[in-house]
């Protein structure tokens, strides 16, 4: 895990990458005008903004990243068709639950990203993440993290924990090296 | 041909916007109802999102790809409303349907 960037005048990479791309896809066009003002505030608001942020795992691998955004985006267009036909099929016949599953990932930001996939894919919301630092005693760690999620129609919980461990945790485990 | 493949896409993304809304409707309690706005919408706008990239790419001048960023900002901001309702759901210890399987868990959580 890497909390510094390499160069102190761009502290988060990807972000000013972002930044650069939505700039350039908001004012719909690619001239040098608009490509050298976003390059300009691709570099001055993260610095601008960098005391308010804690500081976050940077992504070590974009390679994998971006292997694991189109196997998520993949998944994202096969959980909704799944979900479509379990809304339209018998509502009797859905079984429900709650399911912890046990997180490896210590950061937020990691979290975040884990979290947010799991409610867009499969069949499955993620509601909470606890024990959080607010709910501790103070210099008091967590010994174990764990993300709660409601499903549509819980078949088979282990089978469903280790989906999510193997297939969304493990990638951004080693996206962010930690 | 172009106007094929719009009309497909926007008949895909109205269905499953559809489909999310009968969602709402149909379930029996707060927690399963979140699963349709939450997903089979998010991919039914991005449907009709990509009908109107290709629509204003060929009939006016130039490339339009402003709509990619509201499929962006719908999939960052999608699972997060989500998330933060389901949590006031569990504060307010709302009802979930005799047959959810663990809840147990969510006792441990709140």
């Amino acid at each position: 895990m890497r909390l510094e960037a390499r160069f102190k005048w761009l502290p988060t990479p990807f972000l000013s990458l972002l930044l650069f791309i939505v700039w350039l896809l908001l004012n719909n066009s690619v001239s040098t005008g608009h490509i050298l003002l976003a390059v300009i505030l691709a570099i001055v608001i993260p610095l601008a903004t960098s005391p308010f942020r804690t500081k976050q795992p940077l992504i070590i691998k974009p390679g994998l990243a971006l292997r694991h955004l189109m196997l998520v985006l993949y998944d994202i267009i096969t959980a909704n068709i799944e979900v479509a036909i379990l809304i339209l099929g018998p509502t009797k016949r859905l079984t429900p639950g709650f399911v912890k599953v046990p997180l490896d990932l210590t950061h937020t930001m990691p979290i975040t990203i884990l979290a947010s996939t799991v409610s867009l894919t499969p069949g499955t919301v993620s509601a909470e993440v606890y024990p959080w630092h607010e709910n501790l005693k103070k210099g008091e760690q967590p010994e174990q993290r764990f993300l709660l999620i409601h499903v549509l129609n819980l078949t088979d919980e282990q089978a469903l924990i280790d989906t999510i461990k193997q297939r969304y945790e493990a990638p951004l485990k080693e996206i962010f090296q930690c | 041909m172009t106007e094929w493949i719009i009309s497909i896409l926007l008949l895909i993304g109205g269905s499953f916007v559809l489909i999310g809304s009968i969602g709402l409707v149909k379930m029996p309690d707060f927690f399963m109802r979140l699963h349709g706005p939450t997903k089979a919408t998010t991919l039914g706008m991005a449907a009709l999102l990509t009908a109107a990239i290709i629509f204003f790419s060929t009939s006016y001048e130039g490339m339009s790809v402003k709509e990619v960023l509201i499929s962006l900002f719908l999939l960052l901001t999608a699972p997060i409303s989500a998330y933060m309702m389901i949590k006031s759901a569990i504060h307010h210890k709302l009802e979930s349907v005799e047959r959810t399987k663990g809840k147990k868990n969510v006792e441990d959580a709140a």
